[in-house]
This record gives structure tokens, C-alpha cells and sequence, in this order.
């Protein structure tokens, strides 16, 4: 790969990632938000995060994985019983980190 | 608080998942000099383009000699979950001066949105502190990010099989952690399900679009939960047809 060819490609990656991140905070003070638009946004962190880890969770090399021999199905329930139990992010991720790792490491 | 006590403070949420994060930089590093990149190239793409999961691809995409415009229309699709980031920041930046913005934008991670966008929700941060919140996760974040590139560029690997140890289930749990408190409402269940279930059949897809898709379809299904369920409650039989008037009683 030519000096050239390494500029572009992070110049390339650079405008399409900054640019998606900055198009809508650049014009943060004229964009007017419908209300149904922003009544639909609030659903996008529980949405993104659940699509990023469910097949983190749920699969292991690309099979859906459901056995006690998957640590991070183990340890993600886990975290996931605290966190709908007692609302304390902290203790969650100690907990889920815990029997991940007691999963991993023992079962 | 002063400033540099906000900015610690949106560090210091983010520490678990800036310790997820540290074996995926090693990784990186390592990856890029394995595939017989230039130190340089690998340093330089996690300080200038600094999209973590984006960075993988490209690298993947290089090895096959994948052309540039591939690479970067890639990059592109996978990034485009942050557009739903922005859309849904929008109302906390829009007070704030434009290089103020133009960093904030930078750094609109995963992991930054995913520390500091509940805490608005909740209170603990509000139009005068959430950026210097957001601030301090971003900075953090970056350290991380670039120091452990620069640390897996030298070493190759720098402890073997350190991202067999599991380290990034971090992660996983934190965003658990984030997710949880919103299910006292059962629209977010609707989007927690149906954006689950779909982030899996739809795995097969490239370019992280089953992610992308899933997100979208989860956002959709919990808005018609939402105002279905506020129709439902409402006394006026009509209001079926009337959106906008349920969305103002919100």
C-alpha cells in the first residue's frame, strides 16, 4: 500500500465517520425536532445497545449458543436479573462480570 | 463541581467499558502490523477516524485489497448507527458553541453515548454540566483507545491470548446495566425484544446492517407499542388517527 493510498483511506474514513456523527449537531440549532420524531428517539439507546450485544450474548462463532457451556449467555442473565431487580448500574456489571467469569472459568 | 470534576466524573462512568475496550485496541494494533501495515498507518487511523468496530472492517477489507471507495462506503454503513445517536442528542447540544460541538461530534462513540445519555434522563446531568460530562468520557475513552493501538502496534501481542480472557463482557454488562432501567415501561420491552430477536436472524448481513436494521426495527416497534398503549389509556376514542396530540400529552 502506497503512502497515498494510506492517506485516502483514512481521509475517506475519517469525513464518513465525522460526518455522520457531526452533520445533525452542526445544524443542532436550527434542526426542529417533530414530536413524533423525538417520541420515537427515546427508544434509541435500549434499541442499539440490544442489537450490538444480543448476538455477543446469545452466539458463539456465528451459532446461536443456548447452554449453560456459554459464559456470556451465564453471565449476561445474570446481569441481567440484578439490573431489572435493583436499578444499580455498578452492582449489575460487578455481578454479571462475576459469573461470567466464574462460568468461564469453572462450569 | 468545577469542570474537571464533571469531566472526571463522565470518566468515571465510563471505566468499565473503557476496560472492555482495552483488549479490542490491542487487538487492533496488533492486527494491523500483523497484516504488514505501517505502525504509522494503524496509530493514525485510531487518532483521526477513532470508530472502534469501522476500524476492524477496514483492516479486513485492506488484507483482501479491497478498493478505497469499498473501504470507505463500508466504514460509512457501519457508522450510520451514530446518525441515531446524534438525532437523539440534538436538544442537548443545540445551546452549546460550534467547536464545542465539532468535538462532540468526534467523539460520539457507543460507550460515550451509552455512559453519558441516560444521565440526562435521570437528572444527574443537565444542559450547563452533560457536555463537560460527555467530555471527560470522550477523553478518557480516546487515551484508551490510542494508547492501547500504539502498546499492540510494538508488541504484536502484548499478553497472549489476552482477548481470549473475555475482557469485553464489560461491556456486555454495562450495557445491561444501561438498558435495564428503562424496562419499567413496557414499550421498551417491545423494542428490547423485537430488536434482539432480529439482531440475530438478521446477523448473517455484512456490514454490521443486521445491526443497523435491528436498531431501527426495535426503535419502530417500541414508538407503535408506545402510542398504542397511550391510545389505549386515552378517553377520547379518537385519538387512534391523532399522533401528534398523544405525543404532546407525553
Amino acid at each position: 500500500m502506497s503512502l497515498l493510498e494510506s492517506v485516502l483511506i483514512i481521509l475517506g474514513m475519517f469525513v464518513v465517520t465525522f460526518g455522520v456523527r457531526f452533520v445533525l449537531f452542526a445544524r443542532a440549532h436550527k434542526v426542529i425536532m417533530p414530536v413524533f420524531v423525538e417520541r420515537a428517539l427515546k427508544f434509541v439507546p435500549v434499541a442499539v445497545l440490544t442489537a450490538i450485544i444480543t448476538p455477543m450474548v446469545f452466539m458463539t462463532e456465528s451459532q446461536v449458543n443456548i447452554s449453560l457451556n456459554n459464559p456470556w449467555l451465564v453471565g449476561a442473565f445474570a446481569a441481567f436479573a440484578v439490573g431489572i431487580w435493583r436499578q444499580h448500574q455498578l452492582l449489575t456489571i460487578f455481578v454479571g462480570v462475576a459469573v461470567f467469569f466464574i462460568a468461564k472459568y469453572t462450569l | 463541581m468545577n469542570t474537571r470534576q464533571h469531566m472526571q466524573r463522565g470518566a468515571m462512568v465510563s471505566m468499565p467499558m473503557i476496560l472492555g475496550g482495552v483488549p479490542f485496541g490491542l487487538l487492533f494494533g496488533s492486527l494491523a502490523s500483523s497484516y504488514g501495515l505501517s505502525p504509522w498507518f494503524a496509530v493514525a487511523m485510531s487518532a483521526i477516524v477513532f470508530a472502534g468496530s469501522a476500524q476492524f472492517v477496514a483492516l479486513g477489507l485492506i488484507a483482501i485489497h479491497a478498493p478505497i471507495w469499498v473501504i470507505v462506503s463500508t466504514t460509512f454503513i457501519v457508522n450510520l448507527r451514530h446518525l441515531l445517536y446524534a438525532a437523539d442528542m440534538v436538544k442537548y447540544v443545540k445551546h452549546l458553541p460550534m467547536s464545542l460541538r465539532f468535538i462532540m461530534g468526534f467523539g460520539l462513540v457507543d460507550e460515550t453515548y451509552a455512559a453519558v445519555r441516560p444521565m440526562y434522563q435521570i437528572g444527574s446531568v443537565d444542559e450547563k454540566t452533560g457536555h463537560k460530562v460527555y467530555l471527560g468520557s470522550f477523553v478518557a475513552f480516546y487515551l484508551m483507545w490510542n494508547t492501547t493501538t500504539i502498546l499492540g502496534v510494538l508488541s504484536g501481542e502484548l499478553i497472549p491470548g489476552m482477548s481470549e480472557w473475555g475482557l469485553e463482557f464489560a461491556m456486555v454488562a454495562t450495557f445491561i446495566g444501561i438498558i435495564t432501567p428503562y424496562l419499567k415501561h413496557s414499550p421498551f420491552w417491545f423494542c428490547m425484544l423485537t430488536a434482539g430477536v432480529s439482531s440475530i436472524v438478521l446477523f448473517e448481513l455484512p456490514n454490521n446492517l443486521g445491526l443497523l436494521v435491528s436498531a431501527v426495527i426495535g426503535v419502530v416497534a417500541g414508538y407503535i407499542a408506545d402510542t398504542a398503549i397511550a391510545s389505549d389509556q386515552s378517553v377520547r376514542p379518537r385519538s387512534t388517527t391523532d399522533q401528534t396530540a398523544q405525543g404532546d400529552k407525553q
